[in-house]
């Protein structure tokens, strides 16, 4: 059985370089920069001359890279993909948020 | 070796053309991918689907797969014509050795056909692949940590360089801080590098279960704190349950419903230390069943008492 422990977070804490979030979606960092550019992913300061990235963008990406790489998308594609992923994403915590406060199940 | 017919999967006929082919793929694709759609067999009908893909999108493949033959039944046993096995042997796709077809999947086999053009070249280091995996914590856990153990097929290499998906336990430490919808990485617990290529990662995907108590929101928790009408009108000390065990709560005389209490640092512990805060929404809570004591005294109350509670619609109704 393995046991290895090298844990992190992807959470907003975490500050990722582009070549380590290339590492952690697998999408090169020329197509990172092509989305940054049509404005699907932003860095975390977009004047700083690295960009650095919050780790909270880390899921969405991966499963962005998965549909793109599945279907084929090009990256302008794949910059859609992302953001309505993102969308999901935020409203499904809103729908957990609002549940948590009217006393509700998760559904 | 069980036969596939990847054709029907697709819903093309076996002359269909190759834009009709991806276009049957892709809106399949768009339908199954396990990222889009909620269909719980989504994930499976989507592997189906692309491998079925795999296999014809590619000329040589889709030629290869036709010489099998279209007289077998999907799920039947078959095994490739002799001559079959002899010409894409002749040709270097199997040539090798690494590929067994007495114990091969079809999709190992077409897997196997496509791999010849890398091995060509001599190893380059191959990254391990990644595995995204779905974990379930109760609130305890995910505060406390924990460890679970996760059974995941890896791809593996045998003694004679086939390379097969092998059942494999992982355990993974959770830390404390984990909380709904959020993702942890596992840095090199995925499947394992091959020629010096690093081993994958694992990413878990965590969900929280109902807790019958609690309801998370992010690290805070929510609950409903229930007092007796006498003890929101009186004022009383109660127990308020928390992770860390009950605290004392003075509530005061007057407590109305809805009252939102606050706990702070009794939520969920944060990855970074520290907790969330723990909120209590007070609810005044009446006796659904009245012994004969007790309603005489809910009667003097009645009698005695001038409160209305509907006072303000009277004001509201001025208005219409």
């Amino acid at each position: 059985m393995a046991e290895r422990d090298e844990a992190l977070w992807l959470d907003a804490r975490r500050r990722l370089t582009i070549v380590e979030l290339s590492e952690c979606t697998g999408m090169p960092v020329s197509v990172l920069r092509e989305l940054v550019e049509y404005g699907a992913l932003a860095p975390a300061d977009p004047r700083a001359g690295e960009w650095d990235f919050l780790g909270d963008c880390v899921a969405s990406l991966r499963a962005a890279a998965r549909v793109g790489a599945d279907l084929e998308l090009d990256v302008p594609a794949l910059a859609l993909v992302l953001a309505y992923l993102e969308r999901i994403a935020r409203l499904e915590e809103e729908v957990r948020r609002l549940g948590a406060l009217l006393g509700q199940a998760r559904p | 070796m069980k036969y596939k017919d990847y054709y029907a999967i697709l819903g093309v006929a076996r002359d269909a053309s190759p834009a009709a082919i991806k276009a049957a793929y892709r809106k399949l694709a768009q339908k199954y991918h396990p990222d889009v759609t909620k269909d719980p067999q989504g994930e499976e009908k989507f592997k189906e689907i692309a491998e079925a893909w795999q296999a014809l999108k590619d000329p040589d493949k889709r030629a290869a797969y036709d010489q099998l033959g279209s007289g077998h039944r999907p799920g039947e046993d078959f095994r490739p014509p002799p001559d079959w096995e002899r010409h894409f042997r002749d040709e270097g796709a199997f040539a090798d050795g690494q590929f067994s077809f007495d114990e091969a999947d079809l999709s190992d086999l077409f897997a196997a056909f496509g791999a010849r053009a890398g091995r060509a070249r001599g190893p380059v280091p191959v990254p391990g692949a990644d595995f995204e995996v779905g974990v379930h914590l109760s609130l305890e856990e995910a505060h406390r940590g924990t460890q679970v153990n996760l059974e995941l097929k890896m791809p593996e290499r045998d003694a004679q360089g086939r390379v097969r998906a092998v059942p494999r336990t992982v355990r993974a430490r959770i830390p404390p801080g984990a909380t709904d919808g959020q993702r942890l990485r596992l840095r090199g617990q995925g499947g394992p590098g091959a020629h010096g290529g690093r081993d994958g990662d694992l990413y878990l995907d965590i969900s929280l279960h109902p807790h019958p108590l609690f309801r998370p929101v992010g690290h805070d928790l929510h609950l409903d704190l229930p007092l007796a009408p006498w003890e929101a009108a009186l004022g009383a000390t109660i127990e308020v349950p928390t992770l860390s065990g009950s605290v004392s709560l003075k509530v005061p005389p007057g407590t109305p419903a809805g009252r939102k209490l606050r706990f702070a640092g009794k939520g969920l512990a944060r990855p970074g230390g520290g907790e969330g805060d723990l909120y209590a929404t007070v609810q005044i809570v009446n006796p659904t069943v009245l012994g004969e004591r007790e309603r005489e005294l809910f009667g003097e109350l009645a009698a005695a008492s001038r409160f209305d509670p509907r006072g303000h619609f009277a004001a509201g109704g001025s208005h219409g």
